[in-house]
């Protein structure tokens, strides 16, 4: 609650007309030659010192792709995207990887101080870390993977996992040392032929995050990954993977930014979530990408495959996003129902202003008996943007008693946008109950009006109204990130009034 | 110096003119009821002092504490200590009472440069005044004004003024759609913030809640213009003999 007061005055410290994070760190790095082609698959393979099996899986996805087309079936549009201008693999020049914190460029760190991310084991290792947090509960201190452009640049508290056995490392390098839980695992979830864009990933995925979470342990910290696009026409394909084994619990976040350039930037990531028997795996994301300019120039790509697969019994998955960022967005973390009584849900906020175009949504497959899904969904758009909500409910002939509740909500901001929701329902088994709530608001002159008859200016009326929409979904973010999160909503909603 | 001073008012909405040579004077401590048919002009001369949009002011001046406040924005008018008790109160849905005062005390607190307000401060008074107004705790925590009843609504309008401490309170027919008990309730928390510092333009169309709101001076408006001003007196008049004959007067 306090926070939106927070909201209001950090806002007000924030230059308003400038995407906070387009700043550009002056790096050296080491590029692969522009385009896609098998050397370049080869060529990252090789940087990698992947095992030849990678490298032959890498392949596959790519020939695969050669004969794929991109999908035409989400409510975006953009000019055609030439897949040869980019570079496909860029990393920050340095000698081998980066043992600790003092081998990363200084320029790196400075990078992620600006963009307010803890990489608190740097105070670990200068021995400045208060002891033990008393009192404190564990999960006020948040493990760190960083990602600059293609190559995860620093993971902090990476001794303290292991310590309860978590695995957390950048997928380069869990390749290195747990081939055999990357090969059991890899593709699984989402399969090298699955789309387009996945393909693409699974041809030229340079880094990205790996997480395991051995049977029964509850994973000490929150996990957070930051994705920062640095240099220029270079495309950031990522791939996460996390495992939580019978009975484990995990909570994962990731943020990203990238700086604001003319030209659009793509961004192909996938994420594959896998949770064994009476496993739980959250996962939540804040994106904040490059969002373009007023006039619709520039801004990422973003589009992305997640999906987690419920493969134990009674296990659950739960996926929160606060989308702010990129000019577009296509992407449905998606929740597989396999194990019985399994659980799904999904949270989501999507805020678009500008030119953005968002076209995001869920998918919730039921398989196993007895599973149960929940979908909210809160769409807030401004300016001329178009804010879409996408998703799929569907019950397999076998599933019996399975439950989904949907609510989609959207917000509309001034009379140039737009809010379209487009769920598909399907069942196969009589004994589904699935239920669908929507509703389609404005922000009216008149709420504005009483807001400000109290004493708010224009923008807070409004940050307080959408703050207010979204709150059901604010409190799924891991307490870390609420505060942030309300900020960013504020933030990417500068300039929709007056 | 008045504390509010209307000057020939001339206001129209979408090209009709509604207020037509308004003048009125409200002084400290005072309480002003305005009495008069529908369509007169009552709630646009409420929503004018406030600064809403879509009302045209083409004449006229309104001073608050000799300032004139017309090209104000209506945040700023409320920072100045202009308060408007709504006829219909907004819902705000997910914005906790509490949350909504506690926004809206520091936002006013902030444009007038004064020091903010703790939030525990903040709570530690609601709670005392709400408590005072008979409004549930649990109201507070709720959605602004979200599944309330009329009168809860109209008592939510009556605590959020208590707590900004307005110097010019405007309410804007409060006493439409409350029973009796709802009434005395509101009226009671308006009669307890009389003070000699502070100043109130009660706006009804029906005479009933002057008797438990006594006004010192009650005005007749009709066809936007005040036609008749006289003491407390006058509502009763008003409440035997009806609008007809102002209708006329000023035709």
């Amino acid at each position: 609650m306090p926070a939106v007061q927070e909201t209001v005055e950090k806002v007000r410290l924030i230059d308003v007309d400038q995407y906070k994070y387009g700043f550009v760190t002056d790096i050296e790095s080491e590029k692969a030659p522009k385009g896609l082609s098998e050397d370049v698959v080869r060529f990252i393979s090789a940087k990698k010192n992947e095992p030849e099996w990678m490298l032959r899986w890498r392949l596959d996805a790519y020939r695969r792709w050669l004969t794929m087309r991109a999908p035409t079936w989400s409510r975006v549009h953009y000019g055609p995207i030439d897949y040869q201008d980019i570079y496909y693999y860029a990393a920050p020049k340095k000698k081998t990887g980066p043992k600790s914190l003092d081998e990363i460029d200084p320029e790196i760190l400075k990078t992620y101080e600006k963009l307010g991310i803890p990489l608190r084991e740097r105070e670990v290792l200068l021995g400045v870390q208060k002891p033990a947090e008393e009192g404190a509960s564990a999960y006020n201190r948040v493990a760190v993977d960083a990602v600059f452009d293609s190559v995860s640049v620093a993971t902090t508290f990476k001794e303290e996992l292991a310590k309860a056995g978590v695995l957390f490392m950048p997928v380069s390098e869990a390749l290195q040392k747990h081939p055999e839980l990357v090969k059991k695992y890899l593709g699984t979830v989402v399969p090298i032929s699955d789309n387009f864009f996945a393909t693409l990933n699974s041809a030229v995925f340079s880094d990205g995050s790996f997480v395991y979470v051995p049977p029964g342990v509850r994973c000490p910290m929150e996990l957070s990954t930051y994705f920062r696009i640095n240099e220029r026409n270079t495309g950031q394909f990522e791939r996460t993977l996390i495992i939580a084994d019978k009975g484990s619990y995990v909570s994962y976040l990731e943020g990203c930014t990238a700086p604001s350039r003319d030209e659009n930037q793509l961004h192909a990531a996938v994420v594959e979530l896998v949770a064994l028997d009476d496993a739980e795996i959250k996962y939540s994301t804040i994106q904040n990408w490059y969002p373009g300019d007023q006039q619709g120039r520039g801004g990422v790509y973003n589009f992305v495959t997640k999906r987690g697969d419920c493969r134990g019994a009674s296990s659950k998955i739960s996926w929160t996003q606060l989308e702010t960022g990129s000019a577009i967005t296509w992407k449905y973390p998606s929740c597989i129902l396999r194990g019985d009584n399994s659980r799904g849900e999904f949270y989501s906020i999507a805020i678009s202003n500008g030119h953005q175009q968002v076209d995001s949504g869920t998918k919730m497959l039921h398989l196993g008996k007895n599973t149960t899904s929940r979908i909210i969904s809160k769409g807030i758009a401004a300016g001329h943007s178009q804010n879409t909500y996408r998703g799929l409910v569907t019950c397999h002939r076998r599933a019996k008693g399975a439950r989904n509740f949907t609510n989609c909500d959207s917000l509309l901001i001034g009379d140039k946008c737009g809010a379209h929701t487009t769920p598909y329902i399907e069942t196969k088994n009589s004994s589904t109950v699935f239920e669908h709530e929507a509703t389609t608001s404005k922000i009216s002159e008149d709420t504005l009006f009483y807001c400000m008859q109290r004493g708010l200016s224009a923008e807070d009326a409004v940050a307080l109204v959408v703050n207010g929409f979204v709150k059901d979904v604010l409190q799924q973010l891991p307490m870390e990130f609420a505060v942030e999160a309300q900020k960013l909503i504020s933030i990417s909603l500068e300039g929709s009034v007056g | 110096m008045h504390l509010l001073e209307v000057k020939n008012l001339h206001v129209e909405v979408d090209g009709k003119k509604i207020l037509n040579g308004l003048e009125l004077s409200v002084g400290k401590g005072s309480v002003h009821a305005i009495m008069g048919p529908n369509g007169s002009g009552k709630s646009t001369l409420a929503h004018v002092l406030a600064g809403k949009q879509d009302y045209v002011v083409t004449q006229g001046e309104v001073l608050l504490d000799g300032d004139d406040i017309l090209a104000l924005d209506p945040d700023e008018r409320a920072s100045r200590g202009l308060f408007l008790a709504f006829q219909y109160p907004l819902e705000i849905p997910g914005v906790a009472t509490m949350t909504f005062l506690r926004t809206a005390i520091n936002a006013q607190r902030k444009r007038r440069g004064e020091p903010e307000h703790s939030t525990p401060d903040i709570l530690k008074r609601v709670r005392a005044v709400a408590g005072k107004l008979g409004i549930d705790q649990e109201m507070l925590r709720r959605g602004v004004n979200v599944g309330f009843s009329g009168g809860e609504k109209k008592r939510n309008e009556i605590l959020q003024m208590a707590v900004l401490e307005p110097r010019l309170c405007v309410l804007d027919e409060t006493d439409s759609g409350l029973d009796i008990d709802a009434l005395k309730v509101v009226a009671n928390g308006v009669n307890r913030l009389r003070a000699p510092e502070r100043g109130f333009v009660v706006i009804t169309h029906y005479q009933r809640l002057l008797n438990y709101i006594v006004p010192d001076v009650v005005h007749v408006l009709s066809k936007g213009r005040i036609v008749r001003t006289g003491g407390k007196e006058l509502a009763l008049e008003l409440e035997a003999s009806g609008y007809a004959q102002y209708q006329d007067a000023a035709a």
